[in-house]
């Protein structure tokens, strides 16, 4: 999976969890849950999304690498290699 | 601008009577000591001397009599001005009024009209106390068959009576002693009153102030003492308490969205109560406050001047309610 | 036969609009069953059936409005072969039903903090809402929320002045109140946004008509005022220790699926359900007097995304456990943000608990939802020195706060609950 391809998952499971918002203006080191205001059901939500969408299992200990959209496209990545 | 005249209430309601008597020789005026002695309040002084004992006719001391004579002379075709000194002693000629000028119209099938005019002192002011103090247009009022006016002013004191004896059925007129003193201006040339409408004494957009009778002076009062405070008031004489003019005060209401009802009859079942339930029937949707009734407070009325006055509604009482029901 | 009445879904409701019929004359119907979509404040709901029987006719169409008890359909009941004359059955039988379940809550219908809707409103808030009768209309055409304004009239009543102020302060067009328009600006530029690329997304709340949001906001301001008004709340507050449930819940959570993991707010939920047996007087209505309830219906405070909040309830949630808890949330809280809730769970919750979650503030105080007496609050569960056996320690600590209407109870029996509640998350593997 390419970064790309995986950047465009987030964006689209991010824009369905909080609509009235435009996660492709995310920076890379915005903390994302704060930036697009989502609480912690819909911050489970979108990883139970993410997991469906990508087959990338999220351990919860990893859920501090989740917290960017640099980070959280990283791990994603390394994951899915 | 036309010519006006001072005038005392009772100067015009004898004008009114007189010219009646000028302008139709049908028209006589019937009553107790309204000849000789002048009226109980003068205000038939020196017609006897001037229309003779024919047309000015003074009366034994029964009211169901001689208010039944006056019926009676009606339906043969002359036109009654039948005088009860005050209305407290209309108890007694009731049962003429209400079962027989009232109902004879439409017990002969149409063929007898009633054209009697019965005119009645009432209200209170002149401290004669519980008995001599009544304000019972509500009880004459309830009455299909009857037209009930309420003289509020001098122009109606002096055109009432000409529309009145006009009118093909049995009219019942209220004046009000305490007003026959009262001196006001009017215009030289004011001229019958139309007696089926209601009248918009002063123009307002904020609070429609709706009474009748002695009511009227006060509330113009109260209205005056209001515009100086920024509440622009508009004041209806309902004049016609039987039928009422719906469309006038149903329209006034719809304008300004608020009514305070003024009377002195008490309150329970008052003219008040039917303006009311009319509004509330036709413009509901309009009403921006709740519909507030100042009536008479329901006791025999005192003698002493002060409770007296503490009975009825007074210009600081209506500005008063008007200041509560405009903020709050 | 029987007629299907219109429900009512919260104390509050007055009215709804039948959107659309589920079910088809001639149709069978069990209990449980969807019969129809009813608009309301708090969004489309899906109407349910409590008896079994047939379909036999609408009395309404969709689109109409009908008030609270209104009949909607006619239904031949099972078991009474239509020897009953009409007359005999009449409304009865189901309005019984429906009065049952407004009172108590028992089958449909859960919580829903708020009262009715922009539309159902205006005829709602005749009971509640002070207002001159040429204010209400002029609000009505207008589309003005009475629910937000404030009365300068006789008793606080609104007056037609008051309706003029908000919409001049509005400056909209006579028609929508702003806040509808910016709603539905909003979700039409989403519309526009989302054609193109056919993608997925879509607006939260497709089925909400514009302005629902702001019956949601006016909803909550009127039951909050209510409720600071009526109320005299008490507050309490208990730090609570947290290492022993935080450590259980990552060892629960590790051995799962992510679709399986638990929130710290299932354990709250499910603490409290279980302290209020020792305080069953938190677990209450007050309706001139203290109404204890035998259910357990914990309403759960879910804000919206554009600001407002819906709480439906969690029912029985003493007798769930904590996935079943989970599983229930999970179900619920997409469908309340969708404004998309069953009658079912629009009855009255019997306590509420609002929780910040992660990152928030350390502290809530709630203010008690009518005619519940109490809310408990969740804060964020934070890492502070807390003295442990006699040790200073940094541990995970949830500040957790009581408020209680002080006409039901007094500060003892919430300090009671509160040291229920700290005893059941120190065990949290036996809730």
């Amino acid at each position: 999976m390419t970064r790309e391809e995986i950047q465009s998952a987030i964006f689209e499971l991010l824009k369905k969890t909080a609509p009235d918002t435009d996660p492709t203006s995310l920076k890379p080191d915005e903390n994302i849950r704060e930036a697009l205001n989502i609480d912690s059901f819909d911050a489970l939500q979108f990883l139970v999304a993410l997991n469906e969408k990508l087959g990338i299992d999220i351990p919860e200990e990893d859920y501090g690498k989740t917290a960017t959209l640099g980070s959280l496209t990283d791990y994603l990545e390394e994951k899915s290699q | 601008m036309s010519e006006t005249i001072k005038i005392t209430y009772r100067e015009a309601l004898k004008a009114g009577i007189r010219e009646a008597l000028f302008n139709d020789e049908r028209v006589f005026l019937m009553g107790e000591d309204v000849g000789r002695y002048g009226g109980a309040f003068a205000v038939s002084k020196g017609l006897l001397e001037e229309f003779g004992e024919d047309r000015i006719m003074d009366v034994p001391l029964s009211e169901a009599g001689f208010v039944g004579a006056g019926i009676g002379a009606s339906l043969a075709g002359l036109k009654p001005i039948v005088e009860v000194m005050t209305v407290n002693f209309a108890m007694l000629p009731m049962d003429q009024i209400a079962n027989n000028a009232a109902t004879l119209l439409h017990m002969s099938g149409g063929q007898l009209n009633v054209p009697v005019v019965i005119r009645m002192s009432a209200g209170i002011g002149k401290q004669l106390a519980a008995q001599h103090s009544h304000s019972w247009e509500p009880l004459f009022a309830h009455i299909p068959g009857l037209i009930v006016v309420s003289v509020g002013t001098h122009e109606d004191a002096r055109g009432m009576l000409s529309t009145a004896l006009n009118s093909p059925d049995p009219v019942i007129i209220f004046e009000y002693t305490s007003m026959l003193n009262m001196e006001a201006e009017i215009p030289a040339d004011s001229g019958p009153t139309d007696i089926s409408r209601a009248k918009i004494r002063r123009e307002g957009k904020d609070i429609s102030i709706i009474t009748y009778g002695i009511g009227v002076y006060k509330a113009l009062e109260a209205a005056k003492r209001l515009s100086e405070q920024g509440i622009d008031a508009e004041v209806i004489d309902l004049r016609v308490l039987r039928p009422l003019d719906e469309d006038c005060f149903i329209k006034s209401v719809s304008k300004t969205h608020r009514a305070l009802l003024v009377e002195e009859a008490w309150s329970t079942i008052n003219v008040s109560s039917e303006v009311s339930a009319r509004i509330m029937e036709k413009a509901f949707y309009e009403l921006d406050a709740p519909v507030k009734r100042l009536g008479g407070i329901e006791v025999p009325i005192p003698y002493p001047l002060h409770l007296e006055n503490a009975s009825v509604p007074q210009v600081e009482d209506i500005e008063n309610a008007v200041i509560k029901i405009l903020r709050p | 036969m029987t007629e299907f009445l219109m429900p009512s879904l919260g104390a509050d409701m007055e009215a709804g609009t039948l959107v659309e019929w589920k079910k088809k004359p001639g149709d069978q119907l069990k209990p449980g069953d969807i019969i129809a979509e009813v608009e309301t404040q708090k969004g489309l709901i899906e109407i349910e059936v409590f008896e079994a029987g047939i379909l036999e006719d609408y009395l309404i169409e969709e689109g109409d409005k009908v008030p609270v008890g209104a009949p909607m359909a006619k239904l031949k009941s099972e078991g009474t072969p239509g020897k009953i004359p009409e007359k005999d059955s009449e409304t009865h039988p189901i309005q019984e039903k429906e009065q049952a379940t407004e009172s108590e809550g028992p089958v449909p219908s859960d919580s829903i903090s708020e009262e009715t809707s922009s539309k159902e409103k205006s005829s709602e808030e005749k009971h509640r809402i002070k207002a001159s009768p040429l204010a209400r209309s002029i609000a009505e055409k207008n589309n003005v929320d009475l629910t937000s304004l404030t009365g300068t009239g006789e008793g606080g009543a609104i007056t037609k002045a008051d309706v003029e102020q908000a919409m001049a302060g509005e400056k909209e067009t006579p028609k929508q109140s702003p806040e509808t328009t910016a709603v539905k600006d909003t979700v039409e530029k989403k519309a526009e946004q989302e054609t193109p690329s056919k993608q997925v997304m879509e607006p939260p709340a497709p089925s909400s008509k514009p302005g629902q949001q702001e019956s949601i906001r006016a909803a909550v301001a009127a039951a909050m005022s209510r409720s600071n008004r009526e109320i005299p709340h008490y507050y309490l507050e208990k730090k609570i220790d947290m290492l022993a449930a935080m450590s259980w819940l990552k060892d629960t959570n590790r051995q799962r699926e992510i679709s399986g993991r638990l929130l710290p707010a299932v354990l709250f939920i499910k603490a409290v359900a279980k302290a209020i047996d020792s305080t069953p007087a938190l677990n209450a209505v007050w309706d001139n007097g203290l109404q204890l309830k035998n259910e357990v219906n914990i309403g759960f405070v879910i804000s919206l995304r554009a600001g407002g909040l819906l709480v439906p309830a969690i029912r029985n949630a003493d007798t769930k456990n904590v996935d079943e808890i989970m599983t229930a949330l999970n179900d619920m809280i997409p469908r309340a943000r969708a404004l998309k809730l069953r009658s079912s769970e629009l009855s009255d919750s019997t306590i509420t608990i609002t929780s910040l979650g992660e990152n928030g503030a350390e502290k809530v105080f709630g203010v008690i939802y009518p005619p519940q007496v109490a809310i408990v609050g969740f804060g964020s569960i934070v890492n502070e020195p807390l003295v442990h056996d006699g040790m200073l320690a940094v541990r995970p600590v949830l500040h957790v706060t009581l408020a209680g209407d002080h006409r039901a109870t007094d500060g003892l029996t919430g300090s009671r609950f509160l040291e229920a509640l700290n005893n059941h998350l120190q065990n949290p593997e036996k809730l």
